[in-house]
């Protein structure tokens, strides 16, 4: 029994990087050639490690799996001792809670609650998060760009070339990218009165920038969006958040007056700076997806 | 329906996120492909999501979004959980990006994506001591 | 509603573990996909529409659209390196 789990692994491992779409031969260029790490290893030291490595394959799967059953089990026993799913004088429905459905809407004007727990009430976390995406895209573009200068061909990527004339594609993509881009914006419009707001439009926005990347190509979208713009445009849409958050917590935070009213819950100039930030959050997610899947793509912005 | 099947139906959105908590976790071990280690963490989060997700649910309330400007606590759900999970969601993304930029830095210079054979070449080019 | 819940949650149980099962590797990234989908409409059924609209589009499509591009990137260095080994 050890044994057959043993080989099904084997044979698990062996097949494990398998694109039957499109390779037209071993996927694995190196490793099919020579199996792991044996054949040309002639030094001693080289011998012991690979010693060490194949004895660590062979308990490394049944101890992967005796660990995870461990941790079921584990995770069952504490999940068994949680209070019950959907009741409602759970510990997690505090007065904290309470407070901001009770006075959520009219200390921020927001109808949608989250909206304004996340961009009101907890406004720094949502800045955090923005940088996150910000400095992930530098770390993405500082890994890619400086790529081996031997692989700049492969930027060059025939597949996506041929895309470009493909009628179904370039139709589809016309019909689609303006709706696509709508919708963004009604998302990140609406954020404070319905779901959605400035992460999910900004990704939708995004998603419609790459769809029209694939049909007609970089050089149409470099027209409008190129690497100078998106650094303004970033770099603005994340001081001018951090400006008026500061300037938010400044004076307003505590219930002081502030120059922002929350206006009249429900209506879509209200909210005070809940929309403004949404705009500006909306700006930078759309942008960092985009350039995300270009750096992928051709290894710059 | 006895006190047992109960209990599991009373855990079951918390049972669902464990099993996939463990499978993301086990892929995150078992495999040395580092894609499918990639795609192991994002099973993980998205498990723990759920999980606090599934904390911020009540039974027969709604969406935490005011009807009729209707502010009665008693009528709508936990807004809090769900807007820390929206911040995890997009984090996760960002440190998928960053992964996978490292995984075809990884393939550039070793053309392998096995964790084991990366390591035994890396070893090979370093010397070991 | 429940039982389609319940259906939803087997649902994801099933998805998550094929992805981590499957051995071609595209395959597996379709089936993360769908995984992510069928997560969304589970957010949607807690009442969490905010968290169902993010994960539909950033899930189910960003990251999957990078999932992508990194194979279709490193198929490509893999055929340029056979390409120069054969010079």
């Amino acid at each position: 029994m050890k044994k057959s789990i043993r080989e099904w692994f084997a044979a698990w491992d062996a097949d494990r990087f398998d694109l039957t779409a499109s390779a037209a031969g071993p996927m694995h260029g190196s490793a099919k050639s020579e199996p792991p790490s044996e054949p040309k290893l002639d030094e001693p030291i080289d011998r012991v490690a690979a010693g060490e490595i194949k004895a660590f394959q062979m308990i490394y799967p049944i101890l992967a799996v005796v660990l995870g059953t461990v941790m079921i089990a584990f995770l069952l026993l504490t999940v068994f001792d949680l209070p019950p799913f959907g009741a409602a004088d759970n510990p997690t429905s505090n007065e904290v809670a309470l407070r901001y459905v009770r006075d959520g809407m009219a200390e921020t004007g927001a109808v949608n609650l989250v909206a304004g727990v996340i961009l009101d009430y907890r406004a720094f976390d949502t800045l955090g998060e923005s940088h996150v995406l910000f400095t992930a895209l530098t770390a993405v573009l500082i890994l890619l760009v400086t790529v081996d200068n031997r692989y700049d061909r492969i930027t060059i990527d025939e597949g996506f070339e041929r895309m470009q004339h493909d009628r179904i594609v370039t139709t589809t993509a016309n019909i689609l990218m303006p709706i696509i881009v709508l919708f963004g914006v009604y998302v990140i419009l609406n954020g404070h009165l319905g779901p959605g707001g400035g992460f999910s439009g900004g990704a939708i926005i995004g998603a419609g920038l790459i769809l029209y990347g694939i049909a007609f190509g970089f050089e149409r979208l470099e027209r409008y969006l190129n690497f100078r713009t998106f650094r303004i445009v970033c770099a603005c849409a994340l001081c001018f958040y951090s400006l008026s958050k500061c300037y938010s917590f400044f004076c307003g935070a505590n219930g002081l007056h502030t120059i922002f009213s929350p206006g009249t819950p429900g209506r879509i100039l209200s909210a005070g700076l809940i929309l403004p930030l949404n705009l500006a959050v909306g700006i930078v997610v759309a942008c960092t997806m985009y350039g995300l899947f270009s750096v992928f793509k051709r290894g710059k912005i | 329906m006895g006190g047992f099947w109960n209990l599991l139906w009373n855990a079951r959105v918390s049972i669902a996120a464990v099993i996939l908590f463990a499978v993301g976790f086990v892929t995150l071990l078992l495999h040395r492909n580092l894609l499918k280690k990639i795609i192991g963490l994002n099973i993980m989060d998205t498990a723990a999501y759920l999980l606090l997700t599934s904390l911020g649910y009540i039974e027969g309330r709604l969406a935490p979004i005011v009807q009729n400007g209707n502010t009665d606590p008693s009528l709508y759900g936990n807004p809090l959980p769900a807007g820390l999970v929206l911040t995890g969601i997009v984090v996760s993304v960002s440190v998928t990006a960053v992964m996978l930029a490292l995984t075809v830095r990884l393939y550039v210079r070793y053309h392998s994506l096995n964790l084991d054979e990366i390591y035994a070449m890396a070893q090979k080019e370093h010397g070991v001591n | 509603m429940e039982y389609f819940e319940l259906l939803l949650l087997g649902l994801l149980v099933i998805c998550g573990v094929s992805t981590c099962l499957t051995k071609n590797l595209l395959s597996s990234l379709v089936i993360f996909m769908a995984y992510s989908v069928i997560i969304s409409i589970v957010w949607a059924l807690l009442k969490a529409p905010d968290l169902a609209v993010t994960e539909a589009a950033v899930g189910a499509g960003i990251s999957s659209i990078l999932l992508f591009l990194t194979l279709r990137k490193l198929n490509n260095i893999r055929k340029e390196a056979e390409h120069e080994e054969k010079h």
